[in-house]
């Protein structure tokens, strides 16, 4: 009983003494309206693990300043007694071997600090360091990159230049061909459960039917036998398009997935560049498809049909040529080349229903640059543009890399209308 | 279902600040398009150049905004040269592809973070650059009766915005139906009869585009002032698209065509918009079906069939004459 209660006056003067030291301090704080505020985060590499011993600075309105390194658990914290715009800088030279920030131009993060009292959280993302390769490097990966992004708008310019040429349609749905295909192949494999290596080529069959034979069937034979004319149809393919492209978003949302195989493959490094196995055989299977329709436009008779439709209809039809068969075949192979490039971009990049708006003006600027309607112009303009727009990159911000293929576009027509391999009288 | 709410909302629109908007786009295109064959697929552009005009000059560089507007025009025309001596000389389709990608280059280099401290990036510019604007408005409240409804700001800048409409709308009619008009449309419809009577056709057609471009770059303005904000993914191709339906809903090469477009269109988009939405909150149209962040996905994809229809079967549209239609020309 007795030791009970001295037990309870001590606890009491135990609070009694802490309430004592600790009251200055609470009438001190209050009386200066300053609540403990501080500037904080961790610094983790890309595994999780912490980081000790990170420099980072922190500067601030009056003169503040401070320098801190990180503990143990590779976190920080800096106290700060006043509003405004603080800014924090990592000593990026602190970061061990093979770690860099993922955004290496982020190294200063600025925080507004409105209300003290309410502590701030900066983060630092740091990832698998990118070492800086040497320009050689850099050049022989961005050309690398440039052949296999040039050989995706080579499929997809393919179709729509023969397309052109046969029909005269300048069409503005053709991304939403290179969508379609994508959206199959993540349907049928993630969705309904296929291997990739089965849901690809069903894709790319599906979307020869659906996207040219039936395109064609339903939409654009009907308008050439009303005798729509060129520009008009022009415009019906821009509506199209953007009938397509909502719709495409309202079944699929708004994000760009991956498919549930060869997601995450690691790269190969071979000499200077760095490939991944699923792009050597996309594209390896893309060249082979190349090959064969221009092997098809050249040596086949109904390759040759094609052409001479492309060069003259009336005479073609003159001439015996069934015209409408030979604009149906143009539309399936067309269909099934954009498809497959369709394919590519899903298999290496995942899908979103962006896809192909986003490839469409690129696709335009190729054929525009080899010379609408011919073939092989449109094989050489998708090389340049796709080599323009890496390469570009080694001078300008990656985020213009687009804006300097649409600037080459409209300086070679300048010099050039016709495209490089276009024939003079193309010209309006 | 609120019928009140669904009126009030939609008459509301079909005068309102994007009426307005769209009707200056498409008047430009009518100028373009319908008055000289020109299928200029880049107005966009012009309207981004006009927006941003009056937005960085005043919160950049501290300039009043009547020079922000002069700046803007003057920004148009250059625009429009730029645009127009590699492209005039082209074929129609070569123009469309040229125009288009010279709008995205206006618009990533507007959103791309290396001009972000002058142009602002993605976000774009939000800012009170419109106050000198406002600060005219003769109205302290705004308008809200059981059919039309406007806040103090959006009534002022509807007012002014129709007048501008009726100033360049009464331009267009005197131009059209001037000899230089009536060349125009020898242009639109055959180009090398114009050329061997001498006329310089390359110039005339510049003289289009730059006209045409100016009053699209006015659309940019009335756009920046009324949000008090540029944002660069509202000038992306899609608006090209959806002035071009405007001008073909009214019917191309006709003067008044484009506001009556533009009136209708926008009382079609907010109509249907309002009734969906209602249905979906009102769980009259089931939630499987179409949700509530669904309900603008179906607008574009009405619109698209809207467009596709309307050039298939009504390509003249509204008012249109067939006869006066470039359209049906080779490309």
């Amino acid at each position: 009983m007795a030791s009970s209660f001295k037990l309870r006056t001590l606890s009491r003067s135990a609070l009694l003494f802490i309430i004592a030291i600790t009251f200055p301090l609470f009438l001190a704080s209050t009386a200066h309206a300053e609540p403990a505020t501080k500037l904080y985060g961790v610094v983790t590499d890309s595994e999780g693990k912490a980081l000790p011993g990170i420099g980072i600075s922190v500067v601030g309105p009056d003169g503040f300043s401070a320098e801190i390194t990180t503990d143990a658990e590779g976190s920080w914290e800096v106290p700060i007694v006043s509003k405004g715009t603080f800014s924090a800088t990592i000593n990026v030279d602190d970061l061990p071997e093979g770690q860099a920030l993922t955004n290496p131009e982020k190294s200063t993060v600025k925080a507004n600090v409105f209300m003290l009292g309410v502590d701030l959280r900066l983060l630092f993302p740091v990832g698998p360091g990118v070492v800086q390769a040497s320009l050689l490097e850099r050049s022989a990966q961005l050309t690398l990159d440039g052949i296999l992004l040039g050989l995706v708008i080579a499929l997809a310019a393919l179709g729509l230049s023969l397309i052109f040429g046969t029909t005269g349609l300048t069409n503005f749905a053709h991304g939403e061909i290179l969508t379609l295909a994508g959206l199959l192949t993540y349907y049928l494999s993630a969705i309904a459960g296929l291997p990739v290596l089965v849901a690809a080529p069903l894709a790319v069959i599906l979307g020869a039917v659906i996207s040219g034979f039936l395109q064609d069937r339903y939409l654009w034979k009907p308008l050439r036998r009303r005798g729509t004319g060129l520009i008009a149809m022009l415009v019906v393919s821009i509506g199209f398009a953007i009938f397509l492209r909502y719709f495409f978003l309202f079944i699929f949302g708004g994000d760009t997935r991956q498919l549930p195989q060869y997601a995450g493959q690691a790269g190969l490094e071979l000499g200077l560049v760095n490939i991944t196995p699923k792009s050597i055989l996309t594209s390896a299977i893309g060249v082979v498809f190349i090959i064969g329709a221009t092997l098809w436009l050249l040596r086949t008779r109904m390759g040759k049909a094609s052409r001479a439709v492309a060069d003259n209809p009336a005479l073609a039809s003159a001439s015996g040529i069934d015209v409408q068969k030979v604009i149906r075949a143009v539309w399936i192979l067309g269909a099934a080349l954009a498809s497959y490039a369709g394919v590519i971009v899903t298999v290496n990049q995942g899908v979103s229903f962006l896809m192909g708006q986003d490839m469409l003006l690129l696709i335009f600027a190729a054929v525009t640059l080899g010379g609408l309607g011919t073939a092989n112009g449109a094989l050489v303009g998708s090389l340049i543009i796709g080599l323009f727009v890496q390469l570009s990159t080694l001078f300008i911000p990656t985020e213009l890399k687009y804006v300097g293929a649409l600037i080459v576009l409209i300086l070679i027509l300048i010099i050039r209308p016709q495209g490089i391999l276009g024939k003079k009288e193309r010209i309006g | 279902m609120d019928f009140l709410f669904i009126t009030q909302q939609t008459l509301s629109a079909t005068i309102g600040v994007n009426t307005i908007i769209f009707a200056l786009a498409a008047i430009g295109l009518n100028m373009h398009f319908g008055y000289t064959g020109l299928l200029n697929f880049g107005q966009a552009g012009f309207l981004a150049i006009g927006a941003y005009s009056v937005a960085v000059p005043v919160i950049s560089f501290g300039l009043p905004l009547w020079v922000a507007f002069l700046i803007g025009i003057v920004n148009s025309v250059i625009f429009a040269l730029i645009l127009g001596i590699p492209t005039l000389r082209l074929r129609a389709d070569y123009l469309a592809i040229v125009t288009i990608a010279a709008a995205e280059i206006v618009r990533q280099i507007a959103r791309s973070a290396t001009f972000n401290s002058t142009l602002g990036g993605s976000d774009g510019i939000t800012g009170k650059f419109g106050e000198e604007f406002f600060a005219l408005n003769p109205f302290k409240s705004g308008l809200n009766t059981p059919i039309l409804r406007f806040n103090a700001n959006d009534l002022w800048v509807v007012i002014t915005g129709w007048l501008l409409v009726a100033v360049i709308v009464f331009f267009m009619w005197i131009m059209v139906n001037s000899p230089w008009g009536r060349l125009m449309r020898a242009i639109r419809e055959d180009e090398d009869a114009v050329r061997s009577l001498g006329k310089n056709v390359y110039l005339y057609k510049m003289q289009s585009l730059i006209i045409g471009g100016v009053i699209g770059a006015c659309g940019g303005f009335v756009y920046a002032l009324s949000r008090q904000s540029v944002q660069p993914d509202n000038y992306g191709t899609a608006l090209t698209f959806f002035a071009y339906t405007v001008l073909i809903l009214g019917g191309a090469a006709r003067v008044f065509s484009p506001v009556v477009g533009a009136m209708i269109f926008w009382f079609l988009i907010v109509f249907i918009e309002q009734v969906l939405r209602q249905g979906v909150t009102n769980d009259l149209i089931p939630d499987w079906l179409i949700g509530v962040n669904q309900v603008s996905q179906i607008r574009f994809m009405l619109m698209g069939i809207g467009l596709m229809l309307l050039m298939i079967f009504r390509p003249q549209g509204i008012f249109g004459d067939k006869k006066e239609l470039a359209l049906d020309a080779k490309a």
